[in-house]
Formats: structure tokens, sequence, C-alpha cells
């Protein structure tokens, strides 16, 4: 577990929770065949809330995020997305991830682009973007990452944490509402979370509306509104940090906490 | 320390010496002629024989290839003046290349018109230049764009309307796809084929003959019997060749699709093409589609064999992109897929790149078949170079001749394919470096 959320002083100030709903998920159940994978999900999430999702591996928390922006299909109860509602229309998906970003543990760059036009792509042929535009975009974003001087190589030419703060340029590129964070951290080496962790942060300080499925207890003690702890599908336990780390009520979460915190 | 020394050792060298050079049994070629031709006896003996059947090899070849015959009319001139310089009989008759080598190359193709397959094969790898090499001025891909029609034109000429009223086909359906676009893809893609497939079949052919009676202007037309030789070869190779990738390509996708009935119709398209000989293919094309045909309609010969050559290839393609489309990673689909791309875009510009620098080598070996199964012709009674090797076999001045006209087949298409080999290896190193 890594520290990097200690380091600074997190500005709390802008991280104001809306009374508007960002995401809606109500009695959501999925199956991967026969196996109930998600069972009987409830959530809201109101716009500028940060959510850090743990669990035990196997537990169902990727499977949830990819619901939210249907890279996951789910067969029974109702995921709305600002406003609209998950459904096969193909529009309607298309529609909400563009509004939704996505970081991915092993980033999912593309290989063959640079990093200027992994950047610039999703802008360009989705949002019908002037090549320019996007471009100046996509400088913007890397210079907030801090890897603008990057701009012209290849994804594998970048370290895994350089590679990780380009998915996060790349998704915020696309000026989402909504960020969704799969273990961003999980298959980087321990030098190279904090850079993560801190591009993480500033986004949260700037009023942004997340989902991180992610074991970094430090980040989520410091920017976390909620922590809602999932184990064998359900959501078993969420609360606001302090509350959670200190009394934790169901005893899986006890036993989760105390392995993974290593007392 | 110094003090010792001096009364123990009696000399101690001041400075360091200079490097010296390895004795010559340690170095250069000698060294590696003994560690890799003569390392123990068992390996000296097999070098001595290799060499000797390599020097019988060569030195028999040369003797054969080197024979100044150039100028034989026929084989029993040839025969005389092999006689007269004291050589062999079982010496090569080179005049028959000098006597056949416009045959060989163009066939029955008219002989005063051999500048227009020529001119043809300059705009044909012209045009293609962009397409393999990618370092050309933008408005030369119009060029490559228009290359196929005026390569149509040059081949079979005829009016210079047929093919500006086909193209002009291809000019709607861009038009239609821009214009409906802007309501919906789908509706954008059904349109921009129909309207130009309507077109064709309605509109196309009438408005050429008018225009063909209003306005002649032309090149003299020759009919595709008249086609044979290497450019035969080339005309179905490469036609094949620039329509199965495209075909291929969609059948991969079709077949890795995840909508049922597509999938299905592709697998089988597939298996069925692939599972039957070409030669049956094009015994298919050649016999059987005259009993499909409405009687009296005359569906050219060489045309269908271009459309059999292509689907058959197709397959082949399809199959090699598949196993490039697989070994993409999944992350790279979900990657697209997050940023709202939809499924076309995915493919054009995150899946199929990747996908396709995986299959070159697998891409381009199936073309090097397909190019060497043009020979198959034969046997359907087109004039490829195997074809005319026979009729020229036939010929009294030259009966009984055959290794200088195969050699010289084989050169040919060992240039062909030598190329398209070459062509692979430095598509893939290009790529290496800039996609790392
Ligand atoms: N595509 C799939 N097909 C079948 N089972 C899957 C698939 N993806 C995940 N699973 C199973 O679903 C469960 C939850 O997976 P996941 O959401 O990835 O867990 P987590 O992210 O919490 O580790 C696991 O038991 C996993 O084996
Ligand atoms: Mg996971």
């Amino acid at each position: 577990m890594s520290e990097a959320a200690q380091d600074r002083t997190v500005n709390r100030s802008a991280m104001q929770v809306s009374d508007e709903v960002a995401i809606e998920i109500n009695n959501m159940n999925k199956w991967y065949g026969t196996f109930h994978v998600l069972r009987d999900i409830n959530l809201t999430v109101n716009r500028g809330e940060r959510i850090v999702i743990c669990g035990p591996s196997g537990s169902g928390k990727s499977t949830l995020i990819r619901c939210i922006n249907r890279l996951e299909e789910h067969q029974s109860g109702q995921i709305i997305v600002d406003g609209t509602e998950l459904s096969s229309d193909l529009k309607n998906i298309d529609k909400i991830r563009s509004e939704v970003g996505m970081c991915f543990q092993h980033f999912n760059l593309f290989p063959h682009l640079t990093i200027l036009e992994n950047c610039t792509l999703a802008p360009i042929w989705v949002r019908k973007t002037p090549k320019k535009e996007a471009e100046a975009t996509a400088m913007h974003f890397l210079e907030k990452v801090k890897i603008p001087e990057q701009a012209n190589k290849y994804p594998g030419q970048l370290s895994g944490g350089q590679q990780q703060r380009v998915a996060i340029a790349r998704s915020l590129c696309m000026k989402p509402r909504i960020m969704l964070f799969d273990e961003p951290t999980s298959a980087l080496d321990p030098e190279m979370i904090k850079e993560v962790l801190d591009t993480m942060i500033e986004l949260a300080e700037e009023g942004m509306t997340m989902i991180c499925v992610t074991h970094e207890m430090g980040f989520a003690q410091a920017v976390a509104n909620r922590v809602i702890f999932m184990d064998q599908g359900q959501i078993v336990e969420q609360n606001e940090p302090k509350e959670f780390f200190n009394n934790p009520r169901s005893e899986r979460t006890k036993l989760f906490l105390s392995q993974i915190l290593g007392h | 320390m110094s003090d010792t020394h001096a009364q123990t050792v009696a000399f101690v060298r001041e400075g360091m010496l200079d490097q010296q050079p390895p004795p010559t049994r340690e170095a250069g070629t000698v060294k590696w002629v003994r560690e890799n031709l003569f390392p123990t006896w068992l390996n000296a003996i097999l070098t001595i024989v290799s060499l000797y059947v390599i020097w019988v090899v060569v030195s028999t070849f040369v003797m054969w290839a080197f024979s100044p015959t150039w100028n034989a009319t026929s084989l029993s001139e040839c025969r005389q003046m092999l006689e007269e310089l004291g050589r062999s009989t079982e010496t090569a008759c080179w005049g028959v290349i000098r006597d056949r080598w416009e045959q060989l190359l163009f066939g029955f193709y008219p002989s005063d018109l051999y500048w227009r397959p020529t001119v043809a094969l300059i705009v044909l790898l012209a045009g293609l230049g962009p397409v393999l090499f990618g370092t050309f001025p933008r408005w030369f891909m119009g060029f490559s764009l228009a290359s196929p029609f005026l390569i149509f034109l040059l081949l079979w000429g005829g009016p210079i309307w047929l093919p500006l009223t086909v193209a002009l086909g291809f000019g709607l359906g861009v038009v239609a796809f821009r214009v409906f676009s802007r309501v919906n893809q789908i509706v954008a893609v059904l349109v921009a084929i129909v309207i130009p497939l309507l077109y064709w079949l309605l509109l196309a052919w009438p408005l050429a003959s008018e225009l063909a009676r209003v306005m002649p202007i032309g090149l003299e037309p020759v009919q595709s019997k008249q086609f044979g030789g290497f450019m035969l070869s080339i005309v179905i190779g490469v036609t094949a060749i620039v329509l199965s990738l495209p075909l291929g390509i969609l059948l991969a996708l079709g077949r890795a699709s995840n909508l049922f009935i597509v999938t299905k119709l592709s697998v089988v398209f597939i298996e069925i093409i692939r599972g039957v000989p070409l030669i049956v293919w094009l015994f298919t094309a050649s016999l059987l589609l005259n009993y499909f045909l409405p009687p009296g309609t005359n569906f050219d010969l060489t045309l269908r064999v271009i459309i059999m050559v292509t689907l058959f290839s197709a397959a082949y393609i399809a199959e090699v992109v598949r196993g490039g489309l697989s070994a993409v990673p999944k992350g790279q689909y979900e990657g697209a897929n997050s940023l709202g791309l939809s499924y076309w875009q995915s493919m054009q510009l995150i899946v199929l790149p990747q996908a396709l620098k995986i299959s070159i080598p697998g891409i381009v070996n199936t073309f090097i078949g397909l190019f060497k199964d043009t020979t198959l012709v034969l046997f359907i009674g087109l004039l490829d170079p195997l074809g005319l090797i026979n009729s020229i076999r036939a010929s009294t001045d030259w009966n009984g001749i055959y290794w200088e006209l195969y050699v010289f087949v084989a050169l040919l298409f060992f240039v062909a394919c030598f190329s398209m080999g070459r062509y692979s290896l430095h598509l893939e190193k290009k790529l290496q470096r800039e996609h790392r």
C-alpha cells in the first residue's frame, strides 16, 4: 500500500457533491452463463462524488464498473447514466461511452499510434473536433499529467506510470463527466504508483465524478467521500472513509481490511 | 616493493606492449574456414563432398547456359551452330527466346499495340507506389484511384466512355455516402451501395454507348482471348490480389463478428471455397457457368477466371487475417469501445492496423501462391506462359525444345514473387521501426 496521498495536502474545497444524480443502478443482476456475478446491486452516485470500490479478487468489482459503460451487459435491473438508461440501443451506448471515461489496469493504449494520436483519435472521430483543436486539447491534458514532452513517442517507449497517465489524458480529451478507474495502479512498480495517484487526486480536486476500483487505502482516505466493499457479487458495506476504516460493521469487511492493511 | 622485485626478478618490462594481431591461424577467413568447414574429420569430408556437388551442378548449368546461339531462328539451325562450335547438342538454344519473347510476354496481343500493355504496366507500378510506400504527395492518390480505369482502357481498348461511366458510379457512391451519412451511417452505407449498383445496371451501359455514338473517341478494341503470356498472369494475378484483400478482410470480420447470420455465411463461404481445389473452380468458371447464364450471353472467360481466383484467394486471406484479429489483445477492443468509437471506427483505426501488421507475412505468402497458381488457367484453354510454351514447342521451328522456355518463364515468376517477398520484409521492418 502506498502512502502517496499522505505526502501532499489534498485540497478538498472544490470536491463538492451536488444533489444531481450522475449514475443510478437499481436491482441490477448479471450472470456469466450460469454464474451469478452481480447480485441485486443498488447504487446511486451523485455528481462530484469520489467513490472507491474495494473487495477481494473475483468479487465482481471490475464487472460492476464495466457495466456502467456497457463493456459488459447486465441482464436485469436498471442502469441510468446521466439520465440515459443503458439498453441495447447502439446510439445510447456510444453516447454514454463518450461521456464516461475509463482507465484500465493494463492501460490499453493503442501501440501503433503516438501518444498524441492516442489522445486525439476519439475527439476527431467521435466528436468530429477539427484536428488542430483536438491536438491543442491533447497537449493541454498531456501537460496536466506532466508528460507533454513524450507526445510524439509510441506507448511502448514509455514507462508503466507514464502510460497510465497518458491513458488518463486520453480519457480526459473526450471531456467526460464521469471517470471510471479499474485498478489503475495495480500493474505498476511501487515508485510509479505515486505519480498516477497524484494525477487522480488532482482530477478529484477539480470536482470530477469518479468511481475507482483500487486497493490504495491512502488514496481512499484522502480523496474518497464513500468507500464501498464488495464480496461475492454483492455490495456488503458502504460508508464514508473514516467510519469505513475505523468501524467496519461486517465481519467480512473486517477480515478484508485486516488482510489488506497487513495488521 | 620495487626493491624486492629488483632482486627476485631478472627483468621487468617498463611499459605495456602494443596489441599485436592474432596469429593468422586464429584470425579472419582462415579461422572461419577452420571452425566452420573443417572442425572435425567428418565435417571435412562432408565439406569436400558438398563442394564437389555444388561444382558439378553449377559448372553443368553454366556450360549449358553459356551458349552463343542468340541468333538461331530454329532448333535445327541452333544445333548446326553448336556443332560448328564443337559444343555438345545438350547446350541451350537461346534463339527461341529472342524469336518468341514477345509472345511469351504478350500472347496474341496485336504486335503493333504492344505499347499499350507496356504503358499499362508503368501506370500500374506508378499507381501502386503511394499504396505500397505511402511517401507520395496527396494528389498522387488520385492517380492511384484513376489507374484501374486507365489500365482497363489501355488493355481492352474501345471507347473511353465505358471506363469513365463506370468510374462515375463510384463517384456517385461516394457523394451519396457523404450526403446520407449526415442522416445515419447505416442508411448511408446502404444508399452508397444501392445507387451505384442501380446506375451500373440500368444507366451506365446505355449512357456509354450513346456517348460513344456521339463522340467516338477511344482506342482500338482488343478481345480478352487475345491476351496471353506473362501479361495474362499479371492481369489475373494483380486484379485478384487487389480485390481479394478487401474482400478477405470483410470475410474475416464477418467470421469474427457476433451477428449469427453474418458469421455463419462467412464460415460457409470460406470453407466451401477453400475446401475445393482451385482447378475445380476454374473448370466451374469455364464450363458450368455457361449452363446457368442465359443462352447467348457472352460472359468473358478471362473475367470469370478473375472472379474465381479472387474469391479463392479471398477465402485464404480471410483465414490469415482472422489469425491476426485474434492476436490483437482484448484490451484494444475495450480501449476503443470505452472511448465511444463505433464498430467500424474501432476496426478501421485500432484493430485492423494491428491485425494486418501481424498478418503481413501470411498475406504476402498467400499472394505469392495465388500469383503462381494463375498458371493453372492453362487447363481451361487460356494462354498463360505455360500454355504458350506448349504452343511454341508444337511449332515446326522449335519442336523439341523445352528447358530454355521453362527457365525463362521461371525467371519471370521468380522476379515477381521474390519482389513481393522482399516488399513484405521491407514493410514488416518499417512497421517494426514505427510502432515498436
Ligand atoms: N468474461 C467472463 N466470463 C466468465 N466469467 C467471468 C468473466 N469475467 C469475469 N468472470 C468471473 O466473474 C467474477 C468477477 O470478476 P471480476 O469482476 O473481474 O472480479 P474483480 O475485478 O473483483 O477481481 C470472477 O469470478 C471471474 O472469474
Ligand atoms: Mg478486476
